[in-house]
Protein backbone atom coordinates (compact mmCIF):
# COMPACT_ATOMS: atom_id res chain seq x y z
CA UNK A 1 0.00 0.00 0.00
CA UNK A 2 1.38 3.10 -1.15
CA UNK A 3 1.41 6.25 1.22
CA UNK A 4 -1.36 8.57 0.64
CA UNK A 5 -0.43 12.54 0.33
CA UNK A 6 -2.97 14.76 2.13
CA UNK A 7 -3.43 17.74 -0.51
CA UNK A 8 -5.52 20.79 0.25
CA UNK A 9 -7.11 22.87 -2.42
CA UNK A 10 -9.92 24.59 -4.00
CA UNK A 11 -12.52 23.15 -5.99
CA UNK A 12 -15.35 24.99 -7.77
CA UNK A 13 -14.43 27.77 -4.63
CA UNK A 14 -15.05 25.60 -2.07
CA UNK A 15 -11.93 24.33 -0.14
CA UNK A 16 -11.57 20.87 -0.66
CA UNK A 17 -8.67 18.48 0.83
CA UNK A 18 -8.19 14.46 0.07
CA UNK A 19 -5.90 11.88 0.33
CA UNK A 20 -4.05 10.17 -3.15
CA UNK A 21 -1.47 8.28 -4.01
CA UNK A 22 1.13 10.25 -6.36
CA UNK A 23 0.16 7.88 -9.32
CA UNK A 24 -2.88 8.71 -8.92
CA UNK A 25 -4.01 12.08 -11.77
CA UNK A 26 -6.31 15.33 -10.84
CA UNK A 27 -8.94 13.15 -12.90
CA UNK A 28 -8.87 10.16 -11.05
CA UNK A 29 -8.96 12.39 -7.72
CA UNK A 30 -11.90 14.42 -9.43
CA UNK A 31 -13.89 11.06 -10.55
CA UNK A 32 -13.15 8.35 -8.06
CA UNK A 33 -11.89 10.12 -4.71
CA UNK A 34 -14.22 13.17 -4.70
CA UNK A 35 -17.36 12.07 -6.85
CA UNK A 36 -16.83 14.73 -9.39
CA UNK A 37 -17.59 12.68 -12.25
CA UNK A 38 -18.75 15.69 -14.94
CA UNK A 39 -15.06 15.37 -16.32
CA UNK A 40 -14.81 13.12 -18.50
CA UNK A 41 -11.48 10.36 -18.97
CA UNK A 42 -10.75 10.01 -22.68
CA UNK A 43 -7.29 9.56 -23.89
CA UNK A 44 -5.72 9.87 -21.19
CA UNK A 45 -2.51 11.32 -23.06
CA UNK A 46 -3.04 15.01 -23.41
CA UNK A 47 -4.98 14.72 -26.91
CA UNK A 48 -8.61 14.60 -26.81
CA UNK A 49 -9.75 17.40 -23.95
CA UNK A 50 -12.33 15.15 -22.25
CA UNK A 51 -10.55 15.67 -19.04
CA UNK A 52 -10.26 19.48 -19.02
CA UNK A 53 -10.21 21.44 -15.75
CA UNK A 54 -9.03 24.75 -15.25
CA UNK A 55 -6.17 25.47 -13.06
CA UNK A 56 -5.64 28.63 -11.23
CA UNK A 57 -7.43 30.03 -14.55
CA UNK A 58 -5.83 28.25 -17.40
CA UNK A 59 -7.84 25.61 -19.04
CA UNK A 60 -5.42 21.89 -18.37
CA UNK A 61 -5.70 18.46 -18.90
CA UNK A 62 -6.60 16.40 -15.70
CA UNK A 63 -5.51 13.64 -16.79
CA UNK A 64 -1.79 15.25 -16.90
CA UNK A 65 -1.66 16.45 -14.02
CA UNK A 66 -0.88 15.02 -10.56
CA UNK A 67 -3.75 15.06 -7.73
CA UNK A 68 -0.67 16.22 -5.62
CA UNK A 69 0.51 18.53 -8.01
CA UNK A 70 -3.22 20.04 -7.49
CA UNK A 71 -2.19 21.45 -3.46
CA UNK A 72 -2.90 25.07 -3.56
CA UNK A 73 -4.63 25.56 -6.40
CA UNK A 74 -7.73 26.84 -7.83
CA UNK A 75 -9.93 23.80 -9.96
CA UNK A 76 -13.08 24.80 -11.66
CA UNK A 77 -14.86 22.09 -12.89
CA UNK A 78 -17.92 21.93 -15.45
CA UNK A 79 -19.52 21.41 -11.92
CA UNK A 80 -19.06 24.24 -11.40
CA UNK A 81 -20.64 26.32 -14.19
CA UNK A 82 -24.74 26.16 -13.16
CA UNK A 83 -25.72 28.54 -10.09
CA UNK A 84 -28.01 26.27 -8.52
CA UNK A 85 -31.45 25.44 -11.03
CA UNK A 86 -29.63 28.01 -13.56
CA UNK A 87 -28.14 27.00 -15.96
CA UNK A 88 -24.51 28.86 -17.30
CA UNK A 89 -25.16 30.61 -20.43
CA UNK A 90 -22.59 28.26 -22.51
CA UNK A 91 -24.57 25.45 -20.92
CA UNK A 92 -27.85 27.14 -22.51
CA UNK A 93 -26.16 28.07 -25.67
CA UNK A 94 -25.00 24.30 -26.16
CA UNK A 95 -28.93 23.14 -25.41
CA UNK A 96 -30.11 25.78 -27.64
CA UNK A 97 -27.82 25.21 -30.81
CA UNK A 98 -28.12 21.09 -30.08
CA UNK A 99 -24.24 21.67 -29.92
CA UNK A 100 -23.32 17.89 -28.73
CA UNK A 101 -24.34 14.49 -29.83
CA UNK A 102 -22.82 12.10 -27.53
CA UNK A 103 -21.81 14.17 -24.71
CA UNK A 104 -18.68 13.15 -23.88
CA UNK A 105 -16.36 15.69 -25.11
CA UNK A 106 -18.66 18.19 -24.17
CA UNK A 107 -17.79 18.69 -20.43
CA UNK A 108 -14.70 19.64 -21.69
CA UNK A 109 -15.70 21.86 -24.40
CA UNK A 110 -17.86 23.90 -21.99
CA UNK A 111 -14.63 24.33 -19.75
CA UNK A 112 -12.53 25.14 -21.84
CA UNK A 113 -14.96 27.90 -23.59
CA UNK A 114 -15.46 29.26 -19.92
CA UNK A 115 -11.61 29.79 -19.58
CA UNK A 116 -12.03 31.69 -23.00
CA UNK A 117 -14.49 34.00 -22.53
CA UNK A 118 -13.38 34.56 -19.07
CA UNK A 119 -10.13 35.75 -20.75
CA UNK A 120 -11.51 36.93 -24.10
CA UNK A 121 -15.48 37.99 -23.60
CA UNK A 122 -15.44 39.04 -26.79
CA UNK A 123 -14.04 36.53 -29.08
CA UNK A 124 -14.15 36.08 -32.83
CA UNK A 125 -15.15 32.75 -34.37
CA UNK A 126 -11.45 32.40 -35.14
CA UNK A 127 -10.34 32.99 -31.38
CA UNK A 128 -12.66 30.51 -30.77
CA UNK A 129 -11.59 27.86 -33.25
CA UNK A 130 -8.14 28.53 -31.48
CA UNK A 131 -9.14 28.43 -27.90
CA UNK A 132 -10.64 25.61 -28.31
CA UNK A 133 -8.63 23.63 -30.22
CA UNK A 134 -7.75 21.48 -27.61
CA UNK A 135 -11.26 19.51 -27.47
CA UNK A 136 -11.96 17.10 -29.89
CA UNK A 137 -15.59 15.56 -31.18
CA UNK A 138 -15.91 12.71 -32.73
CA UNK A 139 -19.47 13.20 -33.74
CA UNK A 140 -17.94 15.99 -35.60
CA UNK A 141 -20.19 18.96 -34.49
CA UNK A 142 -17.92 21.49 -34.14
CA UNK A 143 -19.60 24.53 -36.52
CA UNK A 144 -22.49 24.43 -33.68
CA UNK A 145 -20.26 24.48 -30.50
CA UNK A 146 -18.62 27.68 -31.84
CA UNK A 147 -21.55 28.81 -32.71
CA UNK A 148 -23.05 28.21 -29.27
CA UNK A 149 -19.77 29.65 -27.60
CA UNK A 150 -20.09 32.87 -29.93
CA UNK A 151 -23.76 33.33 -28.88
CA UNK A 152 -23.16 32.86 -25.34
CA UNK A 153 -20.39 35.65 -25.67
CA UNK A 154 -23.00 37.58 -26.98
CA UNK A 155 -25.43 37.13 -24.23
CA UNK A 156 -22.96 37.21 -21.49
CA UNK A 157 -22.00 40.63 -22.65
CA UNK A 158 -25.50 41.76 -23.15
CA UNK A 159 -25.99 41.59 -27.17
CA UNK B 1 -2.25 -0.05 -18.40
CA UNK B 2 -3.11 3.36 -18.83
CA UNK B 3 -2.96 4.53 -15.44
CA UNK B 4 0.84 5.85 -14.03
CA UNK B 5 3.00 3.07 -12.48
CA UNK B 6 4.21 3.46 -8.92
CA UNK B 7 7.03 5.85 -8.42
CA UNK B 8 8.15 7.54 -5.19
CA UNK B 9 6.98 11.93 -5.45
CA UNK B 10 8.92 14.70 -4.47
CA UNK B 11 8.49 18.13 -4.47
CA UNK B 12 11.64 20.47 -3.20
CA UNK B 13 10.97 23.61 -2.44
CA UNK B 14 14.53 25.15 -3.24
CA UNK B 15 16.77 23.54 -6.07
CA UNK B 16 19.45 22.84 -3.67
CA UNK B 17 17.04 19.88 -2.59
CA UNK B 18 16.23 19.02 -5.86
CA UNK B 19 19.36 18.23 -7.63
CA UNK B 20 20.31 16.27 -4.03
CA UNK B 21 17.19 13.97 -5.08
CA UNK B 22 18.29 14.00 -8.31
CA UNK B 23 21.98 13.02 -7.63
CA UNK B 24 20.68 10.29 -4.60
CA UNK B 25 18.70 8.91 -7.40
CA UNK B 26 20.39 9.06 -10.50
CA UNK B 27 19.16 7.95 -13.70
CA UNK B 28 16.37 5.89 -11.50
CA UNK B 29 14.50 9.74 -11.25
CA UNK B 30 13.13 11.58 -13.91
CA UNK B 31 12.01 15.62 -13.70
CA UNK B 32 8.59 16.35 -13.72
CA UNK B 33 7.99 19.88 -15.24
CA UNK B 34 4.94 20.31 -16.70
CA UNK B 35 4.42 16.19 -17.42
CA UNK B 36 2.93 16.37 -20.70
CA UNK B 37 5.38 14.20 -22.51
CA UNK B 38 6.63 12.31 -18.87
CA UNK B 39 3.09 11.46 -18.09
CA UNK B 40 1.88 10.25 -21.08
CA UNK B 41 5.07 8.18 -21.78
CA UNK B 42 5.02 7.16 -18.22
CA UNK B 43 1.48 5.66 -19.04
CA UNK B 44 2.40 3.83 -22.21
CA UNK B 45 5.57 2.32 -19.98
CA UNK B 46 8.37 4.04 -22.04
CA UNK B 47 9.35 5.19 -18.77
CA UNK B 48 9.42 3.53 -15.73
CA UNK B 49 11.40 5.82 -12.78
CA UNK B 50 11.83 5.09 -9.49
CA UNK B 51 10.92 8.27 -8.49
CA UNK B 52 9.76 11.78 -9.90
CA UNK B 53 10.99 14.73 -8.61
CA UNK B 54 8.68 17.96 -9.16
CA UNK B 55 10.18 21.47 -10.62
CA UNK B 56 6.98 22.97 -10.04
CA UNK B 57 7.95 24.94 -6.82
CA UNK B 58 11.18 26.13 -7.50
CA UNK B 59 11.47 30.23 -7.98
CA UNK B 60 14.43 29.45 -9.47
CA UNK B 61 12.55 28.27 -12.45
CA UNK B 62 10.13 30.63 -13.11
CA UNK B 63 10.26 33.86 -15.14
CA UNK B 64 12.14 35.95 -17.80
CA UNK B 65 14.73 38.48 -17.25
CA UNK B 66 16.99 41.16 -19.47
CA UNK B 67 21.01 40.76 -18.38
CA UNK B 68 22.90 44.26 -18.58
CA UNK B 69 24.40 43.25 -21.87
CA UNK B 70 21.11 42.72 -23.59
CA UNK B 71 21.10 38.86 -23.25
CA UNK B 72 17.82 37.48 -22.04
CA UNK B 73 17.52 34.44 -19.49
CA UNK B 74 14.61 32.56 -19.74
CA UNK B 75 13.73 30.10 -16.23
CA UNK B 76 13.29 26.49 -18.04
CA UNK B 77 9.78 26.34 -16.00
CA UNK B 78 8.19 29.13 -17.85
CA UNK B 79 5.08 27.65 -19.48
CA UNK B 80 4.85 27.46 -23.29
CA UNK B 81 1.95 29.74 -23.31
CA UNK B 82 4.20 32.19 -21.26
CA UNK B 83 6.56 31.75 -23.70
CA UNK B 84 4.33 32.68 -26.40
CA UNK B 85 3.04 35.65 -24.94
CA UNK B 86 5.97 37.29 -23.63
CA UNK B 87 6.31 41.10 -24.94
CA UNK B 88 10.32 40.51 -24.71
CA UNK B 89 10.43 37.12 -26.80
CA UNK B 90 7.55 38.07 -29.01
CA UNK B 91 9.70 41.28 -30.03
CA UNK B 92 13.09 39.96 -29.89
CA UNK B 93 13.07 36.59 -30.90
CA UNK B 94 9.55 36.25 -32.71
CA UNK B 95 10.58 32.48 -34.46
CA UNK B 96 10.58 31.15 -30.71
CA UNK B 97 7.17 32.88 -29.85
CA UNK B 98 6.00 31.40 -33.01
CA UNK B 99 7.69 28.08 -31.94
CA UNK B 100 5.66 28.09 -28.83
CA UNK B 101 2.58 29.04 -29.70
CA UNK B 102 2.35 26.24 -32.66
CA UNK B 103 3.27 23.46 -30.18
CA UNK B 104 0.02 21.32 -29.18
CA UNK B 105 -2.93 22.33 -27.51
CA UNK B 106 -4.10 25.03 -25.30
CA UNK B 107 -4.16 22.76 -22.58
CA UNK B 108 -0.76 21.80 -23.16
CA UNK B 109 0.50 25.24 -23.72
CA UNK B 110 -0.75 26.04 -20.15
CA UNK B 111 1.17 23.28 -18.51
CA UNK B 112 3.93 22.44 -20.76
CA UNK B 113 7.51 23.97 -20.46
CA UNK B 114 10.11 25.46 -22.02
CA UNK B 115 12.70 23.58 -20.45
CA UNK B 116 10.00 20.25 -20.75
CA UNK B 117 9.68 20.97 -24.84
CA UNK B 118 13.98 21.02 -24.65
CA UNK B 119 14.03 17.84 -23.30
CA UNK B 120 11.58 16.37 -25.15
CA UNK B 121 12.25 12.59 -25.98
CA UNK B 122 12.41 11.62 -29.11
CA UNK B 123 9.64 10.45 -31.28
CA UNK B 124 8.82 7.55 -33.78
CA UNK B 125 5.99 5.49 -35.07
CA UNK B 126 7.33 2.08 -33.18
CA UNK B 127 7.68 3.98 -29.88
CA UNK B 128 5.33 6.30 -29.30
CA UNK B 129 2.70 3.52 -29.51
CA UNK B 130 0.68 1.68 -26.66
CA UNK B 131 3.19 -0.81 -24.46
CA UNK B 132 0.31 -4.01 -25.69
CA UNK B 133 1.07 -2.70 -29.36
CA UNK B 134 5.43 -2.58 -28.71
CA UNK B 135 5.19 -5.90 -27.03
CA UNK B 136 2.78 -7.55 -29.70
CA UNK B 137 5.94 -6.42 -32.39
CA UNK B 138 8.85 -7.42 -29.96
CA UNK B 139 9.46 -4.37 -29.04
CA UNK B 140 12.03 -2.23 -30.64
CA UNK B 141 15.44 -0.64 -29.98
CA UNK B 142 14.70 2.85 -28.09
CA UNK B 143 12.85 0.27 -25.16
CA UNK B 144 12.85 -3.29 -24.20
CA UNK B 145 13.82 -4.67 -27.82
CA UNK B 146 16.84 -5.00 -30.25
CA UNK B 147 15.81 -4.12 -33.32
CA UNK B 148 14.98 -0.93 -35.31
CA UNK B 149 11.59 -1.48 -37.03
CA UNK B 150 12.39 2.00 -39.11
CA UNK B 151 15.70 0.52 -40.26
CA UNK B 152 15.92 -3.31 -39.23
CA UNK B 153 19.76 -2.87 -40.16
CA UNK B 154 20.51 -0.10 -38.41
CA UNK B 155 22.94 -0.01 -34.96
CA UNK B 156 21.43 3.04 -33.84
CA UNK B 157 18.18 4.23 -32.71
CA UNK B 158 16.91 6.74 -35.33
CA UNK B 159 13.67 8.02 -33.46
CA UNK B 160 13.41 11.97 -34.37
CA UNK B 161 13.99 15.19 -32.48
CA UNK B 162 10.21 16.36 -32.06
CA UNK B 163 10.93 19.58 -30.20
CA UNK B 164 9.64 22.77 -31.62
CA UNK B 165 11.96 24.78 -29.81
CA UNK B 166 14.80 23.15 -30.12
CA UNK B 167 15.87 23.88 -33.33
CA UNK B 168 15.00 27.77 -32.84
CA UNK B 169 16.98 27.83 -29.90
CA UNK B 170 19.82 26.17 -31.97
CA UNK B 171 19.37 29.04 -34.90
CA UNK B 172 19.47 31.94 -31.96
CA UNK B 173 22.73 30.55 -30.66
CA UNK B 174 21.18 29.80 -27.23
CA UNK B 175 23.19 28.05 -24.13
CA UNK B 176 21.77 26.43 -21.69
CA UNK B 177 22.77 26.32 -17.94
CA UNK B 178 22.46 22.65 -16.47
CA UNK B 179 22.53 22.43 -12.44
CA UNK B 180 23.95 19.88 -10.47
CA UNK B 181 25.02 18.75 -7.15
CA UNK B 182 27.60 21.25 -6.00
CA UNK B 183 28.43 22.47 -9.83
CA UNK B 184 26.70 23.80 -13.13
CA UNK B 185 27.78 24.35 -16.92
CA UNK B 186 26.71 26.04 -19.28
CA UNK B 187 26.19 24.44 -23.10
CA UNK B 188 25.58 25.75 -26.38
CA UNK B 189 22.23 24.33 -27.56
CA UNK B 190 24.16 23.38 -30.54
CA UNK B 191 25.77 20.85 -28.42
CA UNK B 192 23.23 19.86 -26.04
CA UNK B 193 21.48 17.58 -28.77
CA UNK B 194 22.99 14.32 -29.47
CA UNK B 195 22.69 12.26 -33.37
CA UNK B 196 21.23 9.38 -30.82
CA UNK B 197 17.66 8.12 -31.39
CA UNK B 198 18.27 6.90 -27.09
CA UNK B 199 20.53 9.26 -25.39
CA UNK B 200 19.55 12.51 -27.75
CA UNK B 201 20.68 14.80 -24.53
CA UNK B 202 24.39 15.90 -23.66
CA UNK B 203 23.00 15.86 -20.25
CA UNK B 204 23.19 13.39 -17.48
CA UNK B 205 20.07 12.19 -15.42
CA UNK B 206 21.76 13.96 -12.19
CA UNK B 207 21.46 17.34 -13.91
CA UNK B 208 18.72 19.80 -14.30
CA UNK B 209 18.43 22.31 -17.39
CA UNK B 210 17.27 25.36 -15.10
CA UNK B 211 17.65 27.81 -17.61
CA UNK B 212 18.10 29.27 -21.04
CA UNK B 213 20.04 32.55 -21.94
CA UNK B 214 19.87 34.11 -25.50
CA UNK B 215 22.27 36.41 -26.93
CA UNK B 216 21.04 40.03 -28.46
CA UNK B 217 19.26 39.43 -31.25
CA UNK B 218 21.97 42.37 -32.66
CA UNK B 219 19.51 43.34 -35.79
CA UNK B 220 18.43 40.15 -36.75
CA UNK B 221 15.30 38.50 -38.15
CA UNK B 222 13.64 35.42 -36.81
CA UNK B 223 10.86 32.98 -37.85
CA UNK B 224 9.64 29.37 -37.49
CA UNK B 225 7.72 27.57 -39.87
CA UNK B 226 6.05 24.04 -39.21
CA UNK B 227 4.74 21.06 -41.12
CA UNK B 228 2.21 18.84 -39.43
CA UNK B 229 -1.30 17.17 -40.48
CA UNK B 230 -3.09 19.09 -38.70
CA UNK B 231 -3.57 22.83 -37.54
CA UNK B 232 -2.72 21.78 -34.20
CA UNK B 233 -1.83 19.55 -31.80
CA UNK B 234 0.52 17.51 -34.00
CA UNK B 235 4.04 17.40 -33.12
CA UNK B 236 6.64 18.98 -36.18
CA UNK B 237 7.12 16.57 -38.96
CA UNK B 238 9.35 19.13 -40.07
CA UNK B 239 10.49 22.48 -38.40
CA UNK B 240 12.75 25.31 -40.41
CA UNK B 241 14.17 28.31 -38.05
CA UNK B 242 16.02 30.67 -40.04
CA UNK B 243 17.47 34.01 -38.56
CA UNK B 244 19.04 36.64 -40.92
CA UNK B 245 20.93 39.89 -40.54
CA UNK B 246 19.90 42.08 -43.67
CA UNK B 247 21.81 45.45 -43.50
CA UNK B 248 19.88 48.42 -44.71
CA UNK B 249 21.80 48.19 -48.32
CA UNK B 250 20.52 44.49 -48.77
CA UNK B 251 23.25 42.77 -47.90
CA UNK B 252 23.13 39.94 -45.98
CA UNK B 253 25.72 40.20 -42.64
CA UNK B 254 24.49 37.50 -40.65
CA UNK B 255 22.29 33.80 -41.16
CA UNK B 256 21.81 30.56 -39.50
CA UNK B 257 18.95 28.37 -40.79
CA UNK B 258 18.18 24.82 -38.74
CA UNK B 259 16.00 21.77 -39.73
CA UNK B 260 13.99 20.11 -36.84
CA UNK B 261 12.37 17.01 -36.95
CA UNK B 262 14.29 15.25 -39.59
CA UNK B 263 16.53 13.50 -37.86
CA UNK B 264 17.54 12.82 -34.16
CA UNK B 265 18.74 16.43 -33.25
CA UNK B 266 18.08 19.73 -35.07
CA UNK B 267 20.17 19.85 -37.84
CA UNK B 268 22.29 23.16 -38.75
CA UNK B 269 22.43 23.94 -42.46
CA UNK B 270 25.86 26.24 -42.76
CA UNK B 271 26.67 25.05 -45.54
CA UNK B 272 23.10 27.05 -47.20
CA UNK B 273 23.06 29.55 -44.60
CA UNK B 274 26.58 30.52 -46.14
CA UNK B 275 25.57 31.03 -49.20
CA UNK B 276 23.84 34.29 -48.06
CA UNK B 277 26.58 36.02 -46.31
CA UNK B 278 27.99 38.99 -47.76
CA UNK B 279 24.67 38.62 -50.75
CA UNK B 280 21.68 40.31 -51.49
CA UNK B 281 18.94 38.22 -50.38
CA UNK B 282 17.70 38.04 -54.09
CA UNK B 283 14.61 34.84 -54.78
CA UNK B 284 17.07 33.23 -57.40
CA UNK B 285 19.78 33.09 -54.34
CA UNK B 286 17.18 31.90 -51.70
CA UNK B 287 16.16 29.02 -54.24
CA UNK B 288 19.59 27.63 -54.45
CA UNK B 289 20.36 28.45 -50.84
CA UNK B 290 16.53 26.00 -49.88
CA UNK B 291 18.09 23.37 -52.36
CA UNK B 292 21.29 23.35 -50.07
CA UNK B 293 19.52 23.17 -46.90
CA UNK B 294 17.14 20.22 -47.81
CA UNK B 295 20.27 18.09 -48.46
CA UNK B 296 20.44 17.82 -44.52
CA UNK B 297 16.89 16.42 -44.57
CA UNK B 298 17.13 12.39 -45.09
CA UNK B 299 13.11 11.64 -43.56
CA UNK B 300 12.66 8.14 -42.66
CA UNK B 301 9.28 6.19 -42.44
CA UNK B 302 9.28 7.02 -38.93
CA UNK B 303 6.75 9.67 -38.85
CA UNK B 304 3.43 11.03 -40.52
CA UNK B 305 3.18 11.63 -44.00
CA UNK B 306 5.18 9.52 -46.97
CA UNK B 307 9.14 10.93 -46.48
CA UNK B 308 9.65 11.61 -50.56
CA UNK B 309 6.90 14.57 -49.50
CA UNK B 310 8.80 15.89 -46.14
CA UNK B 311 11.76 15.49 -48.07
CA UNK B 312 9.86 17.64 -51.04
CA UNK B 313 8.62 20.17 -48.16
CA UNK B 314 12.26 20.77 -46.69
CA UNK B 315 13.09 22.98 -49.68
CA UNK B 316 9.83 24.47 -49.60
CA UNK B 317 10.07 25.77 -45.96
CA UNK B 318 13.65 26.68 -46.11
CA UNK B 319 12.06 29.09 -49.46
CA UNK B 320 9.70 30.62 -47.88
CA UNK B 321 10.95 31.13 -44.41
CA UNK B 322 14.01 32.94 -45.96
CA UNK B 323 11.38 34.56 -48.34
CA UNK B 324 9.67 35.95 -45.24
CA UNK B 325 12.95 37.27 -43.45
CA UNK B 326 13.98 38.81 -47.05
CA UNK B 327 11.02 41.60 -47.28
Amino acid sequence: MANKVHVETTLNGEAVEFLCEPRQSLLEVLRDVLGFTGTKEGCLTGDCGACSVILDGRISCSCLVLGVEAQGKNIQTVEGLAQADKLHPLQQKFLEHAALQCGICTPGFLVAAKALLDRNPNPTEHEVRYGLAGNLCRCTGYDKIVRAVLDAAAVMQGR
Amino acid sequence: MMRLPPFRYFAPATLPEAVKVLADYGPAAMVLAGGTDLLPNMKRRQFTPQALVSVQQLKELRGIRETENGSVIISAGITLHELAAHPLIVSRYPALAQAAALISTPQIRNTGTLGGNVCLDTRCNYYNQSYSWRKALGFCLKKDGDICWVAPGSAKCLAISSSDTAPVLVSLGATFLLVRQGSERLVPAVDFFRDDGINYLNKDPEELLTEVHLPPPQGTRSTYLKLRRRGSFDFPVLGVAAVLRIEPDGVCTAAKIVLGAAACKPRVADNAADMLIGQKVTQALITLVAQEAAKLAKPLDNTDFAYGYRKRMAEVFVRQALTKLAE
